[in-house]
């Protein structure tokens, strides 16, 4: 087998801050500087072997004080989860959780149930790291997929397709490979067998497999015939030839912004194959490659954007403003766009933007000077080095630096010779600086 | 609930982004307490466009897009008028079989047991076909020779899956090679550097047929909700901020970098080109000459605005938006299309008379299409799996209003393919190129792949 390339050069805060971006949400208060001194093997296993979880930080509560209601309250599922994110000493499990949210996308527009929702959260979080197989065997009987995808939907006397496609579309095969129309009409008849009750008070309850409902005939999936079930279904796919190739695309594709050269894809392959589908060594060996290190940077996802703005500025989930912010950015927790996930290529557009613009100004908003205190200097250069100091030296490129440079001299410069504009701008040009560094395209990506 | 199921994620999401919506509304404007702008630049004008008769609310600072704005509208009364077409999806792959109802075919009951639809209007061309009762707007501009019906659209070895359909019209190909959309690609050829509104995305984000390669288009929620504030930054410094957006456009090589570089330089042009638009006192920043459905779904409010930004004479060129409704009517499937058609056809139909009104009919053409259409054979929860030939529309004043394509029937091999969906009779490469050169006056073969292969309608009158 060969081994699948690893990085060589110097591992230093900016490589940990970049690792603790692709891996997590974002470096703490000199988290980043604090990794690096484990070099980069012992950052990764550090990551991958995190321990017991704790929490770091401010309890989160919404805006009058109290505890979230993640199981009743709209949006604070949302929160929840950000909250976790935020305050996590296990960053790569919720990452890796966010990333089978994303590959299973279910959305509560179709379950309707936030602790159903909550109730898959926790088997992702449970297998974060773990097995493909036992993933795939567990997400296809959770009751949030299958209200999501028809499955208790998909009785012997009717099948339906829903998702007995996907499953090979979107979850193992990818679309076209390997499989035709005739295999997901078989697949659906192979899945049959789930029901579940609906009761006026609880909603949908009672989530069974029940034999009476499966279609025990012969199926023909893949050329192999059989009287399939639901878990020869799972089987059938993961041992597919076509899976590990679509497996290690779209793991990679979450942390690395261009597709594996053919070798990196080929031992990435073996190693999940002969690994037993263990997830935790295909990601652990794609955190040490050199395209994760010396490639370009990846647009964050607007959860991962506040994520890290909160964990970089210390601040707890204090308001519920973050669940419409986050959607208004393009990505609701627990809401993904449809079945396919959100597109990590397209995060970026005019709309998208300006909720990250907002974003930006409610996670400053405690931090905003008073213009009527006058404590800032009347000078452009200092305020730009003061702004870049509130936000711990981010590394902007000249053009960014240009750009913050220009608009602090000409504010200080529409102050000249009036008094209380000299008083009053320097504070507003205090606060707009670190609200643009926040947007900037540095801070935009990772 | 039992009755949920996926097919309604396609499309449910749209209530959140109502709620999303909402919110947004409830922002800052201006921050509380801030001083009256006196003496700091801030000014909010009344300015009438010439000859719409549209009451647009300019404000922000002088130098801060009201020239651009006021020279644009020069610019766009002096020039040649532009062309418009106006894309709308269904997204989810919308039930043809229900929205013209085959009732006159000897199957349509055997097939559709419980789907069954009765009465309504026939269409005139094909009298075996009804419009769905919930379709009445529609059906009206049909009669007014506005309509042009596309009963079985699609393409040869049809895709079942949402997401490659969908990426098939999107991209103006069978292809999934390609990540510019068959607009996008339009505008790489005839747009500009400069102006983001060339190719909007009236929506949450960018739909993907307006992915282009080289210039700039936008997404906006609604013309009269794009500004931006800041915390304790007012007047003249908050002009100078929000100026500095463009600035971010220099940016090394980077493919990170440069695409947040590059969004950040179009929404410095794309809030200067809106700020006639923006809401003032919580009142939209346009006025509509008529009344458009009323709803929680911001549709109807984007195709009034839409007809606002147009009469106002910003430089759209081609827009998409996504239609109310959930259409992968997997389950329970009557209600929940009847729903979301009725909004369809009824903000369809103002948006019609909205535009007559305004005088600039004839430069507007409706293009409503789906990702496929559904089964012939109804499934066993009240509703129909993913098919194969969709239904589609062109509406406007300069259709010709003759069918392309005709209705081929619902028997097996003749009108039903060997999986049991439609076969189509019109293929929407075909449709695409001729809008392309009808329309919007362009050669087809510089946008749709293998353009040539393709065998023309007449669509424009």
């Amino acid at each position: 087998m060969s081994a699948v390339a690893m990085y060589r050069g110097p591992f230093g805060p900016a490589q940990a801050e970049r690792l603790l971006w692709r891996a997590g949400f974002g470096p703490r208060k000199n988290e980043a500087a604090q990794l690096a001194k484990l070099g980069l093997e012992g950052a990764v296993h550090s990551l991958a072997y995190p321990g017991r979880e704790h929490f770091v930080g401010p309890e989160p509560h919404d805006d009058n004080g109290h505890p979230l209601a993640p199981y009743d309250a709209w949006g604070q599922d949302h929160l929840w989860w950000l909250d976790r994110m935020v305050r996590t000493s296990r960053p790569l499990v919720e990452r890796m959780t966010l990333v089978w949210h994303d590959w299973f996308a279910t959305s509560n527009e179709g379950v309707g149930s936030q602790r159903l929702m909550i109730g898959q959260n926790e088997l992702f979080r449970s297998h974060a790291l773990g097995a493909f197989d036992r993933l795939l065997l567990d997400v296809t009987h959770d009751p949030a997929m299958l209200l999501w995808l028809n499955g208790t939907q998909n009785v012997k006397s009717a099948p339906n397709e829903n998702y007995g496609r996907e499953m090979m579309e979107l979850f193992t095969l990818g679309a076209g490979r390997g499989y035709g129309e005739p295999d997901v009409r078989q697949n659906a008849r192979a899945l049959t067998g789930f029901r579940n009750d609906w009761k006026p008070s609880a909603g949908d309850v009672d989530f069974r497999y029940d034999p009476s409902y499966h279609d025990s005939g012969m199926k023909t999936i893949f050329k192999k015939t059989g009287a399939f079930t639901w878990k020869d279904s799972c089987r059938l796919c993961v041992t597919h030839p076509d899976h590990p190739s679509f497996f290690v695309q779209k793991l990679w594709s979450y942390f690395v912004p261009a597709a594996p050269d053919a070798a990196t894809q080929r031992a990435l392959e073996q190693m999940y194959v002969s690994g037993k589908y263990e997830v935790r060594p295909v990601v652990s060996a794609i955190l040490r490659h050199p395209a994760l290190y010396t490639g370009p940077r990846m647009v964050k996802s607007p959860v991962l954007y506040n994520a890290g703005l909160l964990r970089r500025l210390g601040r707890g989930i204090d308001t519920t403003s973050w669940v419409w912010l986050d959607s208004m950015a393009g990505q609701q927790l627990f809401y993904p766009p449809n079945v396919g996930g959100w597109d990590d290529t397209r995060w970026l557009d005019t709309a998208t933007w300006r909720g990250r613009w907002w974003i930006a100004q409610y996670a400053l908003s405690p931090y905003a000077l008073d213009p009527g205190k006058p404590t800032q200097p009347d000078n452009a250069a200092l305020l730009v080095h003061d702004a870049l100091g509130f936000w711990r030296q981010p590394a902007l490129g000249a053009g960014t630096l240009h750009a913050l440079q220009t608009f602090a001299g000409n504010a200080v410069g529409d102050a000249k010779g009036q008094k209380w504009k000299q008083q009053q701008y320097p504070p507003m040009v205090q606060n707009a600086l670190r609200h643009l560094i926040a947007v900037s395209p540095e801070l935009q990506t990772a | 609930m039992s009755d949920c199921n996926h097919c309604d994620g396609l499309s449910r999401s749209r209530l959140l982004h109502k709620a999303i919506a909402e919110a947004g509304r409830g922002l800052p404007a201006i921050e509380p307490g801030m001083p009256l702008p006196a003496g700091t630049g801030l000014s909010r004008r009344r300015f009438i466009a010439h000859g719409m008769g549209a009451a647009l609310a300019v404000y922000g600072g002088s130098r801060l897009g009201f020239d651009a704005f006021h020279e644009g509208i020069a610019a766009a009364a002096t020039g040649k008028p532009n062309q418009v077409l106006v894309s709308i999806f269904l997204e989810g792959g919308a039930d043809g079989l229900s929205v013209l109802s085959p009732q006159g075919d000897p199957l349509y009951r055997t097939l559709r047991p419980t789907l069954g639809l009765s009465g309504g209007t026939p269409l005139t061309e094909d009298p075996r076909l009804f419009w769905h009762p919930a379709t009445s707007g529609i059906a009206q501009l049909y009669g007014q020779n506005k309509v042009t019906v596309l009963p079985a659209v699609g393409y040869t070895h049809p895709d079942q899956s949402h997401f490659t359909s969908r990426h098939y019209w999107e991209v103006g190909a069978t292809s999934t090679d390609l990540n510019t959309g068959w607009l996008g690609r339009y505008l790489d050829v005839v747009g500009s550097p400069d102006n983001p509104l060339q190719g909007v995305s009236l929506d949450d984000t960018l739909a993907p047929a307006l992915a282009t390669a080289k210039v700039p288009v936008a997404a906006i929620t609604a013309p009269d909700q794009y500004d931006f504030s800041s915390n304790r930054v007012w007047g003249e410094v908050q002009d100078r901020m929000l100026e500095t957006f463009g600035m971010f456009g220099a940016q090394p090589a980077d493919p990170g970098l440069r695409t947040a570089g590059n969004i950040a330089v179009q929404v410095d042009r794309l809030r200067q080109q809106l700020l006639p638009f923006g809401q003032q006192d919580g009142k939209s920043g346009y006025q509509s000459p008529v009344t458009y459905p009323t709803s929680s779904d911001p549709f109807p409010d984007r195709l009034a605005g839409l007809a606002a930004m147009l009469g106002a004479g910003l430089p759209l060129h081609v827009v998409a938006l996504s239609a109310p409704g959930e259409y992968d009517t997997h389950s329970d499937e009557a209600g929940a299309l009847s729903q979301g058609l009725q909004l369809t056809s009824d903000s369809l139909l103002a948006f019609q008379q909205d535009l007559e009104a305004r005088g600039i009919a004839d430069r507007v053409l409706v293009h409503v299409w789906t990702e496929f259409g559904r089964r012939a054979q109804e499934n066993g929860s009240a509703g129909t799996d993913h098919g194969a030939a969709g239904v589609g529309f062109l509406i406007g004043t300069s259709v010709t209003g003759k069918m392309v394509g005709e209705f081929p029937g619902l028997a097996n091999g003749t009108g039903l393919d060997e999986d049991g969906n439609v076969i189509e009779t019109a293929d929407f490469r075909a449709v695409y190129s001729a809008l392309l050169e009808q329309w919007l006056g362009v050669d087809a073969g510089r946008v749709i792949p293998g353009a040539s292969a393709f065998q023309r309608p007449t669509l424009i009158a």
